[in-house]
């Protein structure tokens, strides 16, 4: 580059000549020096601007790209994580308190046919009916004669089936992979369970959702894959659950019941060890709802959960630990049980005369409607309508079951003296037979108050104090005594010390103006050891009759307390429980000499 | 020297690229065995979930107590019964083998000379 002289001496000595100012050819040459650097500047600006420029319009092309790659590419799990990516089941297993197996999933496949694939569409539907006779020949051929392009033609099949309808060779007969819930033990805690359907269908895959029970409480949590596939595992055991069952069914066929149900509860965590409702069904086939009618009668209804019914004398339990524990009564007070009470038009009467007077003890031993009113009466109804709350007796139970809120108790609206004096015995409010079990398991543990659950629980937490030490303690030894020489002689185990308390309550109609006059409900509600009761077991028959005698029976002490010792016989073995001799509490030692 | 250097730089990047190309496809053959191992563990997965119902099938208390009924005879189970639980007072020592007698004494004279 040839440099340009700020003064050239050649224009210098013309510009001189002319007499013109030589410093003007100086100012102009470095002026023009000047622009030339600043475009030289200016050029490499633009470029680097222009690079610049490039590289963020290639930065932005590459994410663009990349997020129209992402959305538009099938979702695929990530093949190079090390880490052993565990392929999960779509939903977790449901397991017992000791991990054997509730429900879990089984890998099928699903057959559809595509109409317009088919080579001979009248014979694969006649083969198809010879191996699922429960299709329609006629239908089946008219849809795949039809304008149909897809249909399903069986949700579930077996691989024996698979193979089967394989052989019909048939181009047009397709399978898609299904993952299906399958309960292996049948019938057993079905209603605990409750069932599962397939939700949103495609050809590849089906979502498995639950219909009722835990299936349907826990549905988000069984499918959410961030617990990892862990099992649920619930507080029943499966042991017991089905010999609760076995023994149930028994009992039912034996007292001429309709319907029966047991509740087996530990007493100081909650944990209900064994539901039975019977009759139930098989939750593999899940059984279509009444539409109408009583609802109580299809195999689905749950009657420990949903079904709420007077649970006559058993409520009595409750009247006596509240006066106790108010200081009215001691289990010796003298209560007046001369009959017929009469209360305004209103006449209260006691299944045998009992005579002018009982002990507090032997109100419950013998079971006198006339005695607990006359303890009721003391008590008074605001108080009485709180302790029943307390106990939980006006709400629905807390377990987690889907079905729990539909056995909300039904109380009265209003709370006469006269209603006071009923529900003492057990007539006026109707609860579950869960809403029983967590009753007397708060009220014999001690005195704390437990809620229901049907989850396995790891720490026991100390509910709210309802009755002290003492009144439960007083409570225990009541319960036995009815067992020892009271209403549920029969309930007797040797080995478990049983107490309990029976309950007879007529079943109302079904106008709800009055009530049966030979159809009842006849609850055992006992609990075992009953020097320290470790559980609680409800039994409820609806509509016994024992016919061994000359004249049927009723009540629940020759219906539902042979059912609930037979239950407590086969099922404390198995909950681990010795048979011990009861501690008699004044053993005298005579010294004897010789 | 720098005609050197330029050899150097090119044989460096060509045996650069033939590890590299080495390496690509050696990682692509991992990753399809790994493809591979992930199905197989999906399958023997899938297999195992089936075992597992099986096991819970064949062992569903309503078919064990059919069993225990058919085969009375041979195995006699009955459902556990509260006498069948026992005190380990119960259970028998088993005998102590006692040692030879080597060198006997005449109780009865003994006793006879005491009085």
């Amino acid at each position: 580059m040839t440099r340009t002289p700020l003064r050239p001496l050649a224009r210098i000595l013309s510009a001189r000549e002319k007499g013109e100012n030589p410093d003007a050819i100086e100012r102009e040459n470095i002026r023009l020096r000047h622009e030339a650097m600043r475009d030289k500047a200016r050029v490499r600006a633009e470029g680097r601007l222009l690079l610049l420029g490039l590289a963020f319009l290639a930065a932005f092309i590459t994410v663009g790209a990349r997020m129209g790659v992402l959305a538009s590419t099938e979702p695929a799990e990530p093949q190079t994580a090390a880490t052993g990516a565990s392929i999960i089941a779509q939903r977790a297993d449901i397991t017992d308190r000791k991990g054997r197996i509730l429900a879990t999933n089984l890998v099928t496949h699903s057959l559809y046919a595509q109409p317009q694939l088919m080579v001979d569409p009248a014979r694969a539907a006649s083969e198809l009916v010879a191996i699922f006779p429960d299709l329609d020949e006629e239908r089946l051929k008219a849809d795949f004669g039809g304008k149909r392009k897809f249909l399903w033609v069986k949700k579930k099949i077996s691989p024996e089936q698979m193979q089967l309808v394989h052989e019909i060779g048939d181009p047009g007969l397709l399978f898609g992979p299904r993952e299906m819930r399958l309960y292996p033990n049948g019938a057993i805690a079905a209603h605990v369970l409750g069932g599962a359907s397939f939700g949103r269908e495609g050809v590849h895959s089906a979502e498995v959702v639950g219909v009722a029970g835990v299936e349907k409480t826990f549905d988000g949590w069984l499918r959410d894959p961030a617990n990892g596939g862990a099992p649920l595992a619930l507080s029943l055991d499966l042991t017991i659950q089905s010999t609760v069952e076995d023994v149930l069914y028994g009992g039912m066929k034996l007292m001429n019941a309709k319907g029966a149900t047991a509740v087996l509860m530990d007493v100081h965590s909650g944990e209900v060890v064994a539901l039975a409702s019977l009759p139930d069904f098989d939750p593999n086939t899940r059984p279509a709802p009444l539409l109408k009618g009583d609802p109580s009668d299809s195999p689905l209804f749950n009657r420990a959960v949903q079904g709420v019914y007077e649970l006559g004398s058993t409520f009595k339990i409750f009247a006596v630990a509240q006066a106790m524990e108010l200081g009215l009564v001691a289990p010796t007070t003298m209560v007046e049980t001369k009959g017929p009470m009469f209360w305004g038009k209103f006449k209260i009467r006691d299944f045998h005369n009992y005579g002018p007077q009982l002990s507090v003890t032997d109100v419950i031993v013998k079971s006198s409607n006339i005695g607990t009113a006359h303890i009721a009466q003391l008590i008074g109804g605001e108080r009485q309508q709180q302790f029943l709350q307390a106990l939980g007796m006006f709400d629905a139970t807390s377990i987690e079951l889907v079905e729990a809120p539909t056995g909300k108790p039904l109380r009265p609206a209003k709370w006469p003296e006269i209603t006071t004096l009923t529900v003492s015995y057990g007539h006026g409010v109707a609860a579950s037979p869960l809403h029983l079990a967590s009753a007397y398991a708060s009220l014999v543990n001690g005195g704390t108050r437990i809620t229901p659950t049907i989850l396995k629980r790891d720490k026991v937490e100390t509910g709210a104090r309802l009755v002290s030490e003492v009144t439960s303690a007083t409570i225990r030894d009541m319960l036995r005594q009815v067992v020892v020489r009271g209403t549920a002689s029969f309930g007797e185990v040797p080995g478990y010390a049983v107490g309990g308390k029976t309950g007879t309550a007529d079943k109302p109609l079904a106008n709800g103006k009055g009530y049966h006059k030979d159809k009842v409900i006849a609850t055992f509600a006992s609990i075992f050891p009953a020097n320290d009761p470790k559980y609680v077991l409800v039994v409820s028959l609806d509509e016994p009759v024992e016919t061994s005698g000359t004249e049927p029976r009723r009540t629940a002490g020759w219906t539902a307390v042979p059912v609930g010792a037979e239950i407590i016989r086969r099922a404390a073995p198995l909950l681990g429980l010795r048979p011990e001799l009861e501690p008699v509490a004044e053993a005298g030692v005579i010294r004897v000499r010789n | 020297m720098r005609s050197l250097i330029v050899v150097l730089a090119a044989a460096a990047v060509m045996a650069l690229a033939f590890w590299a190309y080495r390496e690509n496809y050696r990682t692509q053959a991992e990753l399809a065995e790994i493809r591979e191992l992930q199905r197989e563990i999906g399958q023997y997965r899938e297999s195992l979930g089936v075992l597992r119902a099986e096991w819970a099938y064949l062992n569903r208390p309503d078919r064990l107590r059919g069993l225990a009924d058919i085969n009375f005879e041979r195995l006699g189970l009955l459902p556990l019964d509260p006498r069948q639980f026992g005190g380990i007072s119960e259970v028998r020592y088993p005998a102590v083998a006692l040692p030879p007698i080597t060198d006997p004494v005449d109780t009865v004279a003994l006793s006879e000379v005491a009085q």
